[in-house]
């Protein structure tokens, strides 16, 4: 367990670009970890999903992305978890171009990208233990260095002793937990997650925003697309993007600080 | 980041649900892989009998006296055994008795049918050894020569038609084979699609992991080498069954000719590295539409 977090802890996009003083180049390539510039996508031949989105992430950012249904979030996410390319614009990811890049190195990436699917998206014939095991596999984990950190993960959210289940047996909630658990057993560079505790009652929602806090407190970017204004409150240090019919309504980013409960 | 291009271990073949032997594939296989053994058995079979057949008469000559005086007919048979026993290059002389002439015209004459009354020629076996067949014009014109009466006939003269019918046949058994393999290929081609498209989700999921296009490929081409080693295993068993069978039913038809095509040692070897050879190509196949399918996707 100790040994894959510092191996994943010392990954974060650190990369030297040309342009002012090295040490310039350096910080500004370590805060931003993802940078959109006019980015647009369109499936198929029907009307733009996403216009012109142009922000950037700062790495070790927690950001919430909200709007109505339908306002393209879940297409925002899949953009930044690689499983879309863009229409058109420009796409940063860990200081690289990922829109140009050949699809044999985007293995790579993804690796270092935690997902939570609004539909969980659990592989069906495996146990919980096995779903959250994947990544670690999936990365070359060798089975010996892997049990102890997924049964601690399973503890984490709840789920000790169901690991063994196969998601067909398992609650909805139950279900998202899973995800979650095996969204983040890698200790990913960015944490994406669709509406991740819509299932779970709020003492669980509490529990699992905590592990994304204490992520996000080793350096992880955490961006999670939700509608629970509760939710985008309860981190203090939390940004938000705000998405409607497929445009950031604050592109500027002077607006991205929520407001903040006071009873907290 | 270590090992992007790792082999998934054990417990990652899981990935894909153990649903082995429960499809068609395995025994689409088998059939197929029967009917190639088959195949290629007749084509080896029928070689080693064109191999035998001509080792054993291809260099061989008959020569005939057809005198119709008895007696003339024995000086000039006694002569011509005599020149040919005495020529460089010819192996062995041998006169056939009148009972093996008899035994020879029975089928047309009956029994005792060929007698006295009948001019029967006098037949000599003449084996030149091998490369016998260039020499054959030196033989005959010695005895145009000594003999007059002689008529001299090449084994080979009637061995060519049956010897094209085998060639053919063997063409026939190597183009089964061929066609065989590529049904074979589409077939592992099918079934990947299939595969592909059944557990889609896992391999989408799979690939916003960080899987590569290599390690989910694995994943396919094992289940497919172990689909294709089970139907390669019985198709092979039901061949050999089959041939062992026949090969049983030639032995009791004691026919010279139809079990010469009995095979060799080596053959069986290429036989059973048939379906060795099914599981690498199913594999390469499953390897080749996976990775294909997989390139098609982000």
């Amino acid at each position: 367990m100790r040994t894959f977090w510092v191996v994943y802890v010392t990954l974060p996009g650190m990369r030297w670009e040309p342009g002012g003083t090295g040490a310039e180049a350096v910080l500004r390539a370590a805060e931003t970890i993802v940078q959109f510039d006019n980015v647009g996508l369109r499936y198929g031949t029907g009307a733009e999903t996403l216009s012109d989105l142009s922000f950037s992430l700062r790495q070790g950012g927690f950001y919430f992305l909200t709007g109505p249904s339908g306002a393209g979030k879940t297409s925002l996410l899949k953009l930044l978890y690689l499983a879309q390319r863009p229409s058109r614009g420009l796409i940063r990811l860990f200081g690289e171009d990922i829109v140009t890049m050949p699809r044999r190195r985007l293995p790579g990436f993804r690796r270092r990208i935690g997902v939570v699917f609004q539909d969980f998206r659990l592989v069906t014939h495996l146990s919980a233990f096995d779903n959250v095991a994947l990544p670690l596999r999936v990365a070359g984990v060798e089975e010996k260095d892997l049990k102890a950190p997924v049964k601690e993960m399973l503890a984490w959210v709840g789920l000790g002793h169901r690991a063994t289940a196969r998601p067909a047996t398992l609650s909805g909630g139950e279900q998202q937990r899973v995800a979650i658990a095996r969204a983040v057993i890698a200790r990913p560079d960015i944490l994406v997650a669709d509406e991740p505790t819509g299932n779970v009652d709020p003492e669980m929602a509490k529990r699992l925003l905590h592990l994304f806090d204490s992520l996000n407190g080793l350096g992880t970017t955490v961006v999670v697309a939700t509608h629970d204004l509760h939710l985008i409150s309860s981190i203090g240090r939390s940004e938000m993007l705000r998405l409607d019919r497929g445009q950031l309504l604050d592109p500027t980013g002077a607006l991205r600080n929520p407001p903040r409960r006071t009873d907290a | 980041m270590k090992a992007v291009g790792r082999k998934l271990g054990a417990a990652d073949r899981r990935l894909l649900p153990e649903g082995r032997l429960a499809g068609p594939m395995p025994w689409v296989i088998a059939i197929m892989m029967f009917l190639t053994v088959l195949a290629a058995a007749a084509g080896l079979g029928l070689g080693s009998a064109a191999a035998g057949l001509n080792a054993a008469v291809g260099d061989r000559v008959t020569v005939q006296i057809m005198d119709p005086n008895p007696d003339v007919r024995e000086a000039d048979a006694a002569r011509a055994a005599d020149l040919l026993r005495h020529m460089n290059g010819v192996r062995k002389v041998r006169r056939l008795t009148p009972a093996e002439i008899n035994r020879l015209l029975e089928p047309w004459l009956g029994a005792g049918g060929a007698g006295s009354d009948l001019p029967i020629p006098a037949m000599i076996d003449v084996d030149l050894g091998p490369g016998g067949g260039a020499r054959v014009g030196d033989v005959r014109d010695a005895l145009a020569r000594a003999v007059p009466t002689a008529r001299l006939d090449r084994n080979s003269d009637w061995l060519g038609p049956l010897g094209r019918l085998i060639s053919s046949l063997q063409w026939l058994a190597a183009a089964l084979v061929l066609m065989m393999i590529a049904a074979t290929s589409a077939t592992v081609v099918l079934a990947a699609r299939a595969a592909l498209d059944t557990h889609r989700g896992t391999i989408e999921v799979l690939h916003l992991m960080g899987a590569t296009d290599v390690q989910v490929a694995r994943l396919f081409q094992r289940r497919i080498a172990l689909d294709a080693a089970f139907g390669g295993g019985i198709g092979l068993i039901g061949a050999a069954l089959v041939m062992l069978l026949i090969g049983a039913r030639v032995a009791a038809l004691g026919s010279d000719l139809i079990g010469s095509a009995a095979l060799p040692p080596g053959a069986w070897l290429l036989l059973i590295a048939l379906p060795v050879l099914g599981i690498l190509l199913s594999m390469l196949v499953a390897r080749w539409t996976i990775l294909r399918a997989l390139g098609r996707m982000l």
